[in-house]
């Protein structure tokens, strides 16, 4: 089994608020992060694929092929967005990187054909990342 | 959510500390064929890294694993605190008894952090240089790994 990893950037705003919650309540949970307004960060993600190496070809799958998929799938959509109001998937969601990781992976999954989708890593900021892989599988 | 999907958060911490590496069982010989430069008496210091994971439900009110303030304070009062800008030999109680290597501060930070109530720790990385880093993730596991990259602390 060959593990490739791509690796993509895109800046988005957020900010977390839960309407179940008193403004005292939000404050207290998310402090700075729910600033009415919002605020931003550079992600960095890294989507890894796991499979064998096509015999003709020598690839588990055309970096090409993932290039696109990650430009429709997750560049179209996030990119320069406000996370909160402008991705349908993140609606009704606080879009933590803990969610933003998850709804990123449900995203990508269907549409990896060859080799299976093994990891998702999102990282906010260079200090802070959440990662998702399917239950059994090695979060190495 | 029960979806068959594991989510991990993983935070970098930093704190500079020195340490001698140098071994009671070992003479002063075989002390300094073993460690080398890092045996020199006075010991010498590192910009430490601590990459911490930690698993378990997504809370649906927060979208959170473990709230950043608590996981922040947890590592800060039980590591970063007790041991930046410390010697780890003399300082850190653990290591009067253990060479202070990149292993053991890694097993020990682990030791330490194993007890975060709010989510359960998966593992802990050490970047003790950028070209060396530690793993461990506790021996109920098969795949806690050391990776080890170049010579200690060089």
């Amino acid at each position: 089994m060959v593990y490739l990893t791509r690796k993509l950037e895109f800046s988005a705003s957020h900010l977390y608020h839960n309407p179940a919650l008193s403004a005292e309540e939000n404050k207290r949970v998310f402090g700075k992060c729910s600033n009415p307004h919002g605020h931003g960060h550079n992600y960095t993600l890294e989507v890894t694929v796991a499979g064998e190496p096509d015999p003709v070809t020598g690839m588990v799958l055309d970096l090409k092929e993932l290039k696109e998929i990650l430009e429709q799938e997750i560049t179209q959509r996030m990119d320069h967005r406000f996370l909160n109001y402008e991705v349908e998937e993140l609606k009704g969601q606080i879009p933590t990187c803990e969610n933003i990781v998850r709804v990123i992976w449900n995203l990508l999954e269907p549409k990896i054909q060859k080799g299976r989708l093994y990891k998702v890593r999102l990282y906010e900021t260079p200090e802070l990342f959440a990662e998702c892989y399917r239950n059994g599988a090695q979060g190495a | 959510m029960n979806d068959g999907l594991k989510i991990e958060l993983g935070r970098r911490y930093r704190f500079s500390a020195s340490h001698r590496l140098h071994s009671d069982r070992l003479s002063e010989e075989e002390n300094r064929r073993v460690y080398g430069k890092c045996n020199n008496p006075h010991g010498h210091g590192h910009n430490y890294v601590v990459e911490v994971r930690v698993s378990g439900n997504v809370d649906p009110a927060t979208g959170m694993i473990a709230n950043l303030a608590d996981l922040d304070g947890f590592v800060d009062e039980e590591v970063t605190e007790p041991f930046d800008h410390t010697l780890l030999n003399e300082d850190v109680a653990a290591f009067r008894e253990n060479v202070p290597t990149t292993e053991n501060l890694c097993k020990e930070i682990y030791k330490r952090l194993k007890h975060f109530p709010k989510a359960k720790l998966e593992r802990v990385r050490v970047e003790e240089t950028s070209n060396n880093a530690f793993e461990y993730a506790g021996e109920e596991l098969q795949d806690c790994q050391t990776v080890q990259q170049g010579d200690h602390g060089q």
